[in-house]
């Protein structure tokens, strides 16, 4: 369903957990709040679910506003992050509780029960009690018995932070193509960035009760609009002054400028294999990390520390290695606006046209 | 030395628990058979019996609904601030804290017939003090934390998280209760039941004073005794001593066989 949030506020005695925030979401997206801990976004969702109430706002769904619902009648499906199953129903009864709820006949019950089975794999298991399946079953089972009263829109809180890695990966793509599947409008709560830039169809930033920025994981990646969107998305270095790298002189306009750098925004090698050579400055290759599929190096330029991945394909570097460095972009931001900027002496300064 | 602390733990436990429970039992069967049946079919030992049996009854009726309600208000309504619920979680234990002969009388100072209270009850005709209403009103105060104390760590553990994800399966209030809360606390309940009957089943002091012990009429099995004893009639105190001892152990039974269950489930 579409869902839009209007002007939320949310305080728990002193603590102003979500502060202002309004943002809409489109009929069949999935979408991913995300921020660091503590930062409101699960209150976000318990106020969408009608669990919290909200100080001051609206929230509005297919056009309606839902303030006042409580959320018997919301028509949401809730996935919590402990998955909150019922520890004394076997998984079939699990699953089958909100339909017992809404009445339904034992026939459609059935059906619906082992459709649902048959779309998360549990086939077999329905007999079971939550506490005699893995982590990743139970997961599954909430899941099922979230979507069983086919709700209009499904709110998952952090649903992968209670399994352990190498199945969390297995699980995010299964949930993905699972809501692809069933078409339904989905919002869920992480402070993992890899899982919402490879879950979600959207991202929202939610930092110290505030919507940072909202957008597709790769607007966010290429175009961050507030220093914390840049720092927390991917990663960064921070250079204090950023007019003291080469190529950004003068970044700001005098102002003092900070900049952020990503590690592919900047280029090693050895100075003939660059092609603009004049904008590459020297710097010292202080260590390396094996990262398993390339090496992290981290150069020293100019007193400031840079970080940046090399293929494996490449020659291998050396620490105290003399190495020259190229910084393509920077995020730059200081007291008033941020924004990106290319080096500017990448552009040659006397172009020969042949 | 070891065999010294052996020796005398045992000494302890001889004379605290099976010397006294022994003597109580050849007490009661001194004068053989009739005399133990005979004590116990007095009158006044049936009467007493049977109002200790309702008392029983009702109490353990009412301070398992309010006991449970108490224990949900206190762990899970958001709409108590949390100064108020710390403080009610502290007054929650205040009987046992104080002594049940002080519970008895704050009950007759309220609600006796010379208090402004006492006095409304009594004009529209009911009778509180020094009759059943006073005496299972004393026994409620005595044995109010035994529920709540029972339940409350239950609910705590178990989270609300069970019950907000059946609100958003659609379930009300209600449904939640029995569905979802009830099949984790209802052994806390058992045993809050068993240990209120255990303790109604007991209680001397508050109910001697708010009932004024009058036989026929507001005597209890446990003040019978008493009055028996003062009246130097042993075989008499003994044989329904007996009986409510007898009660109490059964109920130990009990609940070792529900915790046995329990580990099973």
């Amino acid at each position: 369903m579409h869902v839009e949030v209007r002007g939320l506020n949310k305080h728990f005695g002193d603590f102003h957990a979500v502060k202002d925030v309004n943002f809409g979401i489109t009929k069949g997206h999935l979408i991913g709040l995300l921020g660091p801990s503590g930062g409101g976004k699960t209150s976000i969702l318990r106020m969408l679910a009608g669990l919290e109430t909200p100080d001051s706002g609206e929230i509005i769904f297919h056009g309606k506003t839902v303030n006042n619902l409580p959320p018997q009648e919301r028509e949401i499906g809730f996935v919590f992050q402990n998955y909150a199953l019922f520890k004394h129903m076997t998984v079939f009864e699990n699953i089958a509780f909100g339909l017992k709820v809404k009445k339904s006949s034992k026939n459609a019950i059935r059906d619906r029960v082992a459709e649902l089975v048959e779309l998360t794999g549990l086939k077999g298991f329905e007999k079971r009690y939550p506490h005699q399946l893995s982590g990743g079953q139970r997961q599954r089972v909430a899941f099922a018995r979230a979507l069983a009263p086919e709700p209009q829109l499904l709110l998952l809180d952090e649903p992968f932070a209670a399994i352990d890695a190498k199945i969390r990966q297995e699980l995010r793509s299964w949930l993905r193509e699972l809501i692809e599947r069933v078409g339904i409008t989905s919002i869920f709560v992480t402070h993992d960035q890899d899982e919402a830039i490879e879950v979600a169809d959207e991202i929202m930033i939610i930092n110290q009760g505030r919507l940072e920025q909202k957008g597709t994981p790769w607007d966010i990646y290429k175009e961050p609009k507030t220093p914390f969107v840049a720092t927390f998305i991917g990663e960064s270095t921070l250079i204090e002054s950023a007019s003291e790298l080469k190529g950004f002189k003068g970044a700001g306009g005098g102002k003092l400028t900070k900049a952020l750098i990503r590690p592919e925004y900047i280029e090693v090698g050895h100075l003939h294999e660059f092609k603009m050579a004049s904008a590459t400055e020297q710097g010292i290759v202080k260590h390396l990390h094996f990262r398993g599929s390339e090496w992290l190096v981290e150069v020293e330029v100019n007193g400031h520390k840079l970080v940046t991945y090399r293929s494996l394909e490449k020659e291998t570097l050396t620490p105290g290695q003399k190495i020259s460095v190229l910084v393509h972009r920077a995020y730059l931001f200081n007291d008033e606006h941020s924004w990106i900027q290319e080096n500017g002496l990448k552009e040659d300064p006397m172009p020969v046209f042949i | 030395m070891r065999r010294l602390w052996i020796t005398l733990t045992y000494l302890v436990f001889f004379l605290l628990i099976a010397a006294p429970l022994g003597k109580m039992t050849i007490g009661a069967f001194s004068e053989g058979w009739g005399g133990f049946w005979n004590a116990l079919t007095r009158p006044e030992a049936l009467h007493a019996l049977m109002m200790t049996g309702f008392v029983v009854v009702v109490v353990t009726l009412l301070n398992t609904l309010f006991g449970i309600m108490m224990a949900l208000y206190l762990v899970r309504a958001n709409w108590l601030g949390r100064r108020l619920k710390s403080l009610l979680n502290s007054i929650v234990d205040l009987p046992y804290a104080v002594s049940p002969v002080i519970g008895g009388l704050m009950i007759v100072l309220l609600l006796g017939p010379d208090s402004a209270l006492g006095a409304l009850f009594e004009q529209i005709g009911v009778k509180i003090v020094y009759a059943f209403p006073g005496m299972v009103i004393a026994t409620l105060f005595v044995t109010f934390p035994l529920m709540v104390r029972e339940v409350m760590p239950v609910l705590q553990e178990i989270g609300s998280q069970q019950e907000e994800a059946a609100s958003t399966l659609g379930a009300y209030g209600w449904t939640t209760f029995w569905k979802v809360t009830w099949p984790s606390i209802r052994w806390a309940v058992i045993y809050g039941v068993i240990l209120t009957v255990a303790r109604s089943l007991g209680e001397f002091g508050a109910v001697l004073v708010v009932s004024g012990n009058i036989m026929n009429k507001t005597q209890t099995a446990t003040t019978l005794v008493y009055q028996d004893v003062e009246n130097f009639n042993v075989t008499a105190a003994g044989g329904i001593a007996l009986v409510l001892a007898a009660f109490s152990a059964g109920l130990l039974l009990l609940m070792e066989w529900s915790k046995r269950r329990k580990g099973v489930h």
